[in-house]
């Protein structure tokens, strides 16, 4: 996006720019490895566990661990309570993270094993699967999981007949707004999380895309700056 | 260590007035952490941490019928959610007995108390009321659940606003100025007993090897509006006296945390 002039967003940021940020690695004791993510107005918490033992022990895989994702939010963290347990939507973000994480992690050495990955949102403006695998990947990062790279995700998307960065709620909820979750390993550009829901031509599907992996390349930095502080702490012990 | 070795040694230690951690056996963890609006679509929120021990609480309320048994009064429903987010002992699925019984022994006491004037969330007798919904969830566990949901439920619930109604709707992510009408703030305060010793507020490794347990919600005039006894052993008359003494002592710290916290 070249153009970085001011614009009538409801949040007054411009077409690239995503909201303020915030990460902070190990929040959860028990697990191990933890994150949140915060994107604005937006927070989501992961914790993993494992590598563990598979039960039943029919769905382990001898030749290496396999990954489990469960993505829930709160009953409060949106406007209309949501009932608390599963829904057809969590169950499908739920998939789409793991398949968005996948390729990041390497599980080879871990046969017969599980690592378990929970998300949950305690407060929703838009965007929480994206905030959810970012926070995530930074959990697995936490636990000590073989990875190739992080994996970073923001969403982008067609408000009011412009490519623009990072919706929020209202900007999502336009008629005729097209919203494009992402997620990417910022090292190779790998997309691993791409879905659409809207009216959008082949030429700003592209020109969107791009835009998502300038955004996730500057998730990625505050993903890295989280872990570091993380260890940084411990060695100050 | 196995549970029988590590029973052994918080045991030795009680002996001596210790805890496995430095405690004394009738002290709360340091520092206890409570933050409220916590999460701006709730009509109510708190976060409290207890040692290591973290959940969060919200309200979201809606309007609709009242019970039959109570034409003129609110609803409260009370829930629990054990995430497997907070420790590697939780599963994914429905509540479990754990957390049912959680999420009554936090209902009670504060259906109990009184604490909410439930016939002041009456707009129209036998027709429509108002219903809060007050979910707890779970994000690390160290123990001593029950006493962090409980005073999460009630931060939540002090600092909780109405939403507004139009046209007997509510029109969601829009909130009034208006506060629940509260009257009493009921505080739980829960003993674990190991061998012949009480402690307060335990953690995961002091729960594991407890016999049994007890939970006492107090008002403000020290009367108790809501008890359970826990876990597989008995106690004793006598046990009642001295858990009653540090009961009122503790609940009185824990209700100047939260009229501090949540104003």
């Amino acid at each position: 996006m070249a153009q970085a002039k001011k614009t009538e967003r409801p949040d007054g940021r411009k077409l690239n720019e995503t909201r303020e940020m915030e990460a902070k690695v190990g929040i959860i004791k028990r697990a191990d490895g933890s994150a949140m993510f915060r994107m604005g107005k937006t927070i989501a918490y992961a914790a993993v566990y494992g590598p563990r033992e598979l039960f039943p022990g029919f769905m382990q895989n001898p030749e290496k661990g396999i990954l489990r994702c469960n993505y829930d939010m709160m009953s409060f963290s949106v406007t209309e309570r949501k009932r608390p347990g599963p829904s057809r939507r969590g169950v499908e973000i739920s998939l789409v993270t793991k398949n968005a994480l996948g390729p990041a992690v390497n599980l080879d050495q871990f046969a017969n094993t599980v690592v378990d990955i929970f998300i949950i949102i305690t407060q929703a403006d838009a965007g929480t699967r994206c905030a959810g695998i970012t926070a995530a990947s930074m959990a697995l990062a936490d636990a000590g999981i073989p990875m190739k790279d992080l994996v970073s995700a923001v969403s982008v998307g067609k408000v009011n007949g412009r490519i623009a960065l990072d919706l929020v709620k209202e900007e999502e909820d336009l008629d005729g707004t097209t919203d494009i979750p992402c997620a990417i390993m910022s090292r190779n550009n790998e997309i691993t999380l791409l879905q659409l829901d809207g009216d959008i031509s082949e030429a700003e599907l592209i020109e969107a895309v791009e835009l998502a992996k300038e955004g996730c390349h500057k998730i990625y930095e505050i993903q890295k700056e989280a872990l570091k502080e993380k260890y940084k702490e411990i060695k100050n012990e | 260590m196995n549970n029988l070795d590590m029973r052994e040694y918080i045991i030795n230690l009680l002996e001596h007035g210790h805890r496995i951690d430095g405690r004394k056996l009738d002290e709360l963890r340091k520092p206890i952490e409570i933050k409220v609006n916590v999460s701006k679509n709730a009509e109510g929120s708190s976060n409290v941490k207890i040692g290591s021990t973290e959940v969060m609480a919200g309200i979201k309320m809606t309007v609709g019928e009242p019970f039959a048994d109570s034409p003129d009064q609110g609803v409260l429903m009370v829930g629990v959610e054990l995430l497997p987010l907070s420790s590697p002992e939780f599963e994914s699925g429905p509540p479990d007995e754990w957390a049912t019984e959680m999420a009554r022994v936090v209902d009670r006491g504060i259906r109990e108390s009184k604490m909410i004037d439930m016939k002041k969330l009456c707009i129209r007798e036998g027709e429509l009321v108002w219903m809060i919904f007050l979910d707890l969830y779970t994000i690390n566990d160290d123990g001593n659940l029950i006493d962090a949901c409980a005073l999460a439920a009630i931060s939540a619930l002090k600092t909780a606003v109405f939403p507004v109604l139009e046209k007997d709707k509510v029109k969601f992510g829009e909130f009034t100025k208006n506060k629940l009408p509260i009257t009493k703030i009921p505080v739980t305060c829960t003993l674990s007993k190991i061998g012949p010793h009480f402690i307060v507020d335990a953690t995961t490794k002091e729960e594991k090897v407890s016999d049994a347990r007890i939970s006492i919600c107090l008002i403000e005039n020290n009367n108790i509006c809501a008890m359970q006894k826990g876990g597989g052993s008995g106690i004793e008359i006598d046990d009642l006296k001295k858990v009653f003494s540090i009961v009122k002592d503790k609940t009185k710290e824990l209700r100047s945390l939260v009229t501090t916290a949540a104003k």
